[in-house]
């Protein structure tokens, strides 16, 4: 019979296999950064350990840090992002800190070194790791335990999950993105949809999507509970590698293509749970609670917690309700919003900046709107387009690179009560600031949004 | 990691579900350094209501969580086990967990359990008509008792007896340091290096 791409992948990084143990699968590649490591250094001091592959290793600072110019005023937050600085040093680990070209969101960096590459296995003290797997790898976040595992061994003890094709057949409507094909995925199988499984995401709409449109959809792989997403890898891969700093070259190049070619599905593979999705039926998609599954299109109304037949939805929904502040039966185009944040791993990309500025382009934004890079390259990139420009002129504030507004750590913040329409991931309670309100959007919303002041497609803008 | 054999303690009803880690610790905890010290964050702003169940006192020195489904979703950070076990849990039992979390509590010595949602579900209301009742779990037996009622629940072999010897994953894994040098001399030559 034939394999998944997810067994081939997996098979072809087992160290040792013994019966009644987890395989210890080696790790490619291991990404640090200044929030998960801290400890896993601690523990690798106390025991008198080094790191095995400094050079399967590389470290940023992104969670932590403002995206304003200047130093880190938060004394706390400084001492760990020095932290990094310090144990990067003693263990000699390369680092990108903050100001440095090499500098972002640590799902950014990766790709654009053509660090991340097909077949791979990815790791990093981060659940969105899911990303890389755009690149036709496992790619998946892990616990500060297993960092110092990671920095130990080069290996982690894993059982290999389960396997879910999401088959998503036809194209995409014209005016929508990656980002609201995965928060309708999201919706339609729940947050725990994906608990136990590595998902392979097949088919016509996917194969049509750009690696940034892929990286996005991987990257809220975890938001419908999988442990890792992945895209297999064809010519588009391959255009968007070649020539990058750490892409083989020459003969490598060559080499690694042929073996690239290999990793896909077999015919015959039997997947364990398979999942289909009418790419054509689909429409600008944004979330109303406060977990990424309670979605819907934006031309929908607020649902009624009654509709849901599930006691625990329904009760989840009343919940989420109240907390964001929503009366159901609101049309959600009729939502008003006070911040428009575009960026993080999931929409911090050349692309998703391209699109917010096509719509922001002469336009006035009427609430407060950030737009973060997700990386320094992205940051020069955007601005030798003249993207920074067009932000500049329609009000908006053009950033630093970081995580920002994503994760309601750095000063990035939204106030008590204050709502939301982001390009991020998570619209937990609190996620970007206590009492804070999200609205998970892609870039297209988003800069629509901010013209109007409520939830807004671009197509709605006159 | 503490070995975990068995454990009778009280019990805390958590009835919600999709409890993710940034409700189990938020983000501006995780700016510490340290291990220590994360039991004051645990599900920080819940606990600003005085309503929060965690805020009653009946359920002081509870040592077992019994959460709604979906517990530990969302972000890898592992500040979240630390929190729970700082705080005095030593076992969270739910019918459903996300994959990171539970993998960073069997790291850590925190036992999640696994049980139908109908169980769970008679398991807190056991708890919540008198909080003084105890709950055995029995990692040996792979069992969870509370009166005259016992559960089965399942846990792989290897995990299962990580905690119960209470063993350092890297160390066990280093016994095999002659395998991992042996996969890294034939790992194909053109795949990238950070340096």
């Amino acid at each position: 019979m034939g394999r998944t791409l997810a067994e081939k992948v997996w098979e072809q990084h087992v160290v040792r296999r013994a019966e009644g143990e987890p395989d210890l699968l080696f790790i490619d590649l291991h990404l640090i950064h200044e929030v998960t490591s801290p400890q896993a250094f601690d523990g690798l001091r106390l025991a008198d350990r080094k790191v095995r592959r400094p050079d399967l290793t590389i470290a940023t600072e992104d969670h932590n840090v403002p995206t304003v110019l200047g130093p880190i005023s938060d004394p706390v937050s400084r001492a760990q992002v020095e932290t990094l600085r310090k144990n990067a040093a003693e263990f000699g680990l390369r680092l990108h800190p903050m100001g440095d070209a090499g500098q972002g969101v640590v799902h950014i960096i990766g790709p654009q070194f053509g660090l991340t590459q097909p077949g791979m296995t990815i790791v990093c003290g981060d659940s969105h790791t899911s990303t890389h797997g755009a690149f036709g790898g496992i790619a998946f976040g892990i616990g500060t335990s297993e960092v110092e595992h990671v920095l130990a061994t080069q290996t982690l003890p894993a059982y290999r999950p389960k396997t879910m094709a999401i088959e998503v057949n036809g194209a995409l409507p014209y005016g929508v993105t990656a980002k609201d094909l995965i928060l309708a995925i999201i919706a339609k199988i729940g947050t725990g949809g994906g608990q136990g499984y590595i998902v392979e995401y097949r088919g016509e709409a996917i194969r049509s999507l750009s690696m940034e449109g892929r990286m996005t959809v991987c990257n809220m792989s975890i938001e419908a509970g999988a442990r890792a997403g992945m895209i297999a890898p064809d010519e588009t891969t391959f255009a968007y590698l070649q020539g990058r700093p750490h892409a083989p070259q020459g003969d490598a190049w060559d080499e690694a293509v042929a073996y690239w070619r290999t990793l896909r599905t077999d015919d015959d593979a039997v997947f364990d749970q398979v999942v289909e999705i009418d790419a054509a039926t689909l429409t600008p998609f944004v979330t109303w609670g406060t977990n990424p599954g309670q979605g819907a299109p934006l031309a929908a109304a607020v649902p009624r917690p009654e509709e849901f037949a599930d006691p625990v939805e329904r009760s989840a929904a009343e919940r989420a309700l109240e907390y964001m502040g929503l009366t159901a039966g609101t049309p959600l185009r009729d939502v008003e919003v006070d911040t428009v944040f575009v960026g993080s791993c999931t929409n911090g990309r050349l692309e998703d900046l391209r699109a917010a500025a096509d719509i922001l382009r002469g336009r006035t934004v009427r609430t407060r709107t950030l737009i973060v890079p997700g990386s320094m390259l992205v940051k020069l990139e955007a601005e030798k387009e003249g993207l920074d420009e067009v932000f500049k002129a329609a009000g908006a504030e053009w950033r630093e690179a970081g995580c920002s507004m994503c994760l309601g750590m750095n000063p990035d913040t939204l106030a008590p009560g204050e709502r939301s329409a982001s390009t991020s991931n998570r619209n937990f309670e609190g996620r970007q600031g206590k009492g804070g309100r999200t609205h998970l959007v892609s870039p297209q919303v988003a800069a629509a949004t901010a013209v109007t002041g409520k939830l807004t497609a671009p197509a709605d803008l006159a | 990691m503490d070995a975990f054999t068995t454990h009778t303690g009280t019990a805390v009803p958590l009835r919600r579900s999709n409890v993710d880690t940034d409700q189990i610790i938020p983000a501006v905890w995780l700016k510490q350094v340290s291990r220590t010290g994360f039991e004051k964050g645990l599900f920080a702003a819940w606990r600003e209501d005085p309503n929060f169940v965690l805020n009653n006192p009946v359920y002081a020195g509870a040592s077992i969580l019994l959460a709604g489904p979906d517990f530990g979703t969302g972000s890898s950070r592992e500040h979240a086990v630390w929190a729970l076990q700082q705080y005095g849990f030593r076992v969270v039992i739910a019918a459903r967990f996300g994959d990171i979390f539970r993998n960073n509590s069997t790291k850590m010595g925190l036992l999640p359990v696994i049980l139908e949602a109908r169980v769970v579900e008679e398991l807190q209301a056991a708890v919540a008509a008198d909080p003084t009742v105890t709950i055995t779990v029995d990692l040996v037996e792979r069992q969870v008792r509370l009166g005259a009622g016992a559960w089965s629940f399942e846990i792989d072999d290897y995990t299962r007896w990580r905690l119960l010897e209470g063993l350092d994953d890297i160390g066990l894994t280093l016994r095999h340091a002659d395998d991992i040098t042996a996969y890294e001399n034939g790992r194909q030559p053109w795949l990238p290096t950070t340096v």
